[in-house]
């Protein structure tokens, strides 16, 4: 990676706040580029606030984001294009196949019919939705609905994916071939970030670890980086996750 | 305080979560909104007595020694509540099979689920009672106040029909369930359910339209060909217009007839409700069919988005349900056009206002699924597109529709009269435009599955969005007449957009 190429997500200073109280409070936050990012935090610390507002689906009331430079404030349409958004809550519409989904996708995004249409069957085929192509949405299982709604955020090949506890209520089966499928991203050199609350995969998957409570950072870094501050060489991350949110608790 | 999984405790159960969710809907969840709630009542109940006085308080004198023709008047007033009623009560019934919910958790409790499933046909029925009761009461009371208290008998007859009705709903429902299928119930029913309620007025204006030349349901109801079909004066079957005239025996047999239908039909449905859920159930988690491939198209932002809009308004069979209605009261207009081709003049002065008040309709509920009710709101709004070009995609969808229903009808218009169909076309765009802008300037996020209850989201849009189609409408009629007045009501018409578009919220 280029040592002076932007970084993937370049947040100052970002704010938000709901009736008066603050759900980010100030948020400082550089992801690089080609890295899996994982945001870890308790419930309610602004980590789906904060990435609603990197994807354009909040409006923050104060603060700067870049995404590979291009600052999605003042370019909000140059910045979705090259930025894909899954949720926990897979919204799809029922009454369309995962093909008219995904063209209706490669649609808003511009891609060009042939590559959109080979991407489908590739992101398809991958996430063992092949069989189900041409069937209706409206009788998916979550796990299946959730499928394809990551082939829709994957469909014009976002340089920055986010997600959103995207294995919430997936099986074991789908969950690996999400992970697979995300880490390919990563090797292909897309950015990744993604929160959840399964430390156990953050443990595994993660270049580095960014924690949120009350709206802010209050850790960052590697595992081993994370290990080196607080705990020892095999502290599990639940327990260094534990102790830095209990610390940052204590001192607030 | 009843004991648990007993009917009282069902009914207790119910009624807290019906007051509930009825609260929330009225006061759209803000408790403060309760006084301007039961004002706005009051005020509706007010207007609708001013209004049942200039409609039926010259009949309060008809007496019980009444002819046939009073007798066919009244029976068909009783047979248009009925086919309002039924239509509710189906609706309200396809609802509960469908409708998970609670019933997971109740099918799944080792309590009698059947004493659950009785109470709430009764609540469907009381549902529907208090629906017809809160428009036709009105009526009663004002033919009461000015022609005796025998009149009072008419809420007698009125129950009776909501009871009948609600046991008509629940076995025309099962009925399709056994022969087929839940899966094809949830469409035909949702469907038959929106006939049904337009049915009987439609058929009512055809067979007018055809004895009298007009399209006047009175006229035909009392012509000599009615009273001439009619049964005779001694038949039972006039016992609910007896009833509702005054007839206490019949109205006391009318009433008890339709109690005896009611438990029974409960007795013998409410056992076997809960396997008809299930069944219901099984369409909604069933496992996915690989249907016919189709060509992987690409098209550019806005016709992406303008296909999304058509395919998922044509695969929605709650909404064809709702256009279909809209079709079926073209229908007598239609056959009027028909009717008159190349003979007699002025059916315009019918037609444009039917087509225009249509288009008015139409586009509302279209307006409404296009900007507001978005399955995948994450999506659209993170999309690399411009705001403006979201929704002037999602408002040429919504057009592109209304001129495809609407135009063959401006066609054939001009095949009478070119000036005519010049007024339609501009006063159907006036329409739709006016009551898709109104969806616009009062658009809120919302789920497709949420589209029967768009009304309460926003009063003011809901009205207005009425209040303009007719406005429109009334000023297509007089522009067709060539009666200079249709400047004032289109006056009117701008007026009231330009006044909404002041109330709507600020900040969007």
């Amino acid at each position: 990676m280029d040592r002076h190429s932007p970084p993937a997500l370049d947040v100052r200073g970002l704010r938000k706040s709901f009736d008066a109280r603050a759900a980010v409070a100030g948020l400082d936050l550089q992801v690089r580029a080609g890295e899996f990012y994982m945001l870890l935090g308790p419930n309610g610390a602004g980590k789906t606030t904060t990435l609603r507002m990197v994807s354009g689906l909040l409006q923050p009331d104060q603060g700067a984001i870049s995404i590979f430079g291009v600052d999605a404030r003042l370019d909000q349409v140059g910045a979705k294009r090259i930025v894909g958004w899954v949720s926990d809550e897979p919204m799809i519409y029922d009454k369309l196949t995962p093909s008219e989904y995904l063209a209706f996708v490669a649609g808003l995004w511009g891609v060009e019919q042939t590559v959109a249409e080979a991407r489908a069957r590739e992101l398809t085929d991958l996430l063992g939705l092949g069989k189900v192509a041409h069937a209706r949405c409206e009788s998916f299982s979550k796990g299946m609905r959730q499928k394809v709604a990551l082939a829709g955020a994957l469909v014009h090949e976002p340089r920055l994916i986010i997600l959103d506890e995207p294995l919430t209520g997936l099986d074991a089966g789908s969950a690996r071939l999400v992970k697979n499928v995300l880490t390919e991203r990563v090797r292909a050199g897309a950015t990744v970030i993604m929160t959840t609350h399964i430390l156990e995969i953050a443990e595994r998957m993660a270049d580095r670890i960014g924690v949120i409570a009350g709206g802010r950072l209050i850790a960052q870094g590697t595992l081993g980086e994370l290990r080196a501050r607080i705990g020892s060489g095999d502290t599990p991350l639940e327990e260094l996750f534990l102790a830095i949110v209990e610390k940052d608790s204590a001192a607030a | 305080m009843s004991m648990p999984g007993t009917t009282a405790w069902f009914a207790a159960h119910e009624l807290r979560l019906t007051w509930r969710e009825t609260f929330a809907m009225l006061t759209g969840g803000k408790p403060e909104r309760l006084r301007k709630v039961a004002a706005g009542v009051l005020i509706f109940i007010a207007v609708m007595h001013v209004v049942a006085y200039f409609a039926v308080g010259r009949l309060a004198d008809a007496g019980l020694d009444h002819d046939l023709r009073t007798l066919i008047a009244v029976m068909a007033g009783v047979l248009l509540s009925g086919t309002a009623v039924l239509s509710q009560a189906m609706e309200s019934v396809t609802r509960t099979f469908y409708t998970r919910s609670d019933l997971e958790l109740i099918l799944s409790s080792p309590v009698q689920a059947h004493r659950l499933f009785a109470v709430r046909i009764a609540a469907i029925a009381l549902g529907v009672s208090a629906m017809a009761l809160l428009f036709l009461g009105p009526f009663i009371n004002v033919l009461a106040w000015l022609g005796g208290v025998r009149w009072l008998g008419a809420y007698g007859v009125i129950v009776a029909v909501a009871l009948t009705a609600t046991a008509l709903a629940v076995a025309l429902t099962v009925a399709m369930f056994q022969t087929i299928g839940p899966k094809r119930t949830r469409l035909i029913a949702q469907i038959a359910a929106a006939v049904i309620g337009g049915l009987f007025v439609i058929g009512l204006q055809i067979a007018a339209l055809f004895s009298t030349g007009t399209m006047s349901r009175l006229a035909f109801l009392q012509s000599d060909t009615m009273v001439a079909l009619a049964p005779a004066m001694d038949s039972i079957l006039w016992w609910p217009a007896r009833g509702a005239l005054g007839d206490v025996s019949a109205m006391l047999a009318v009433v008890a007839s339709s109690v005896v239908l009611f438990v029974l039909t409960t007795a013998l449905y409410a056992p076997r409700f809960a396997q008809f859920v299930l069944a219901a159930s099984s369409v909604s988690r069933g496992h996915e069919v690989a249907g016919r491939a189709r060509a992987f198209r690409v098209a550019t932002t806005g016709g992406t988005l303008r296909r999304k809009e058509r395919v998922l308004i044509m695969r929605d069979p709650w909404l064809i349900s709702q256009s279909l209605m809209q079709l079926l009261y073209l229908l007598p207009p239609a056959l009027m056009l028909w009717h008159s081709f190349g003979s007699a003049g002025g059916a315009e002065i019918v037609l444009v206002p039917v087509l225009i008040m249509s288009a008015g309709q139409l586009a509302g509920a279209l307006g409404w699924l296009a900007i507001c009710g978005e399955d995948a709101p994450d999506l659209v709004m993170t999309a690399p597109v411009a705001p403006g070009q979201l929704l002037r995609a999602k408002i040429e969808a919504v057009m592109q529709c209304i001129g495809v229903v609407f135009l063959p009808f401006v066609i054939a218009i001009a095949a009478l009269s070119p000036n005519a169909a010049a007024i339609a076309a501009c006063g159907i765009a006036a329409s739709a435009g006016s009551a898709t802008a109104i969806q616009f300037w009062f658009r809120s996020q919302a789920k497709r599955n949420q589209f029967r209850r768009r009304h309460t989201s926003s009063r003011i849009a809901t009205l207005s969005e009425a209040f303009v189609s007719i406005a429109w409408a009334g000023t297509g009629a007089l522009a067709v007449a060539g009666n200079p007045i249709g400047i004032v009501t289109g006056v009117i018409a701008v007026g009231i957009v330009l006044t909404v578009r002041s109330f709507a919220p600020a900040t969007r």
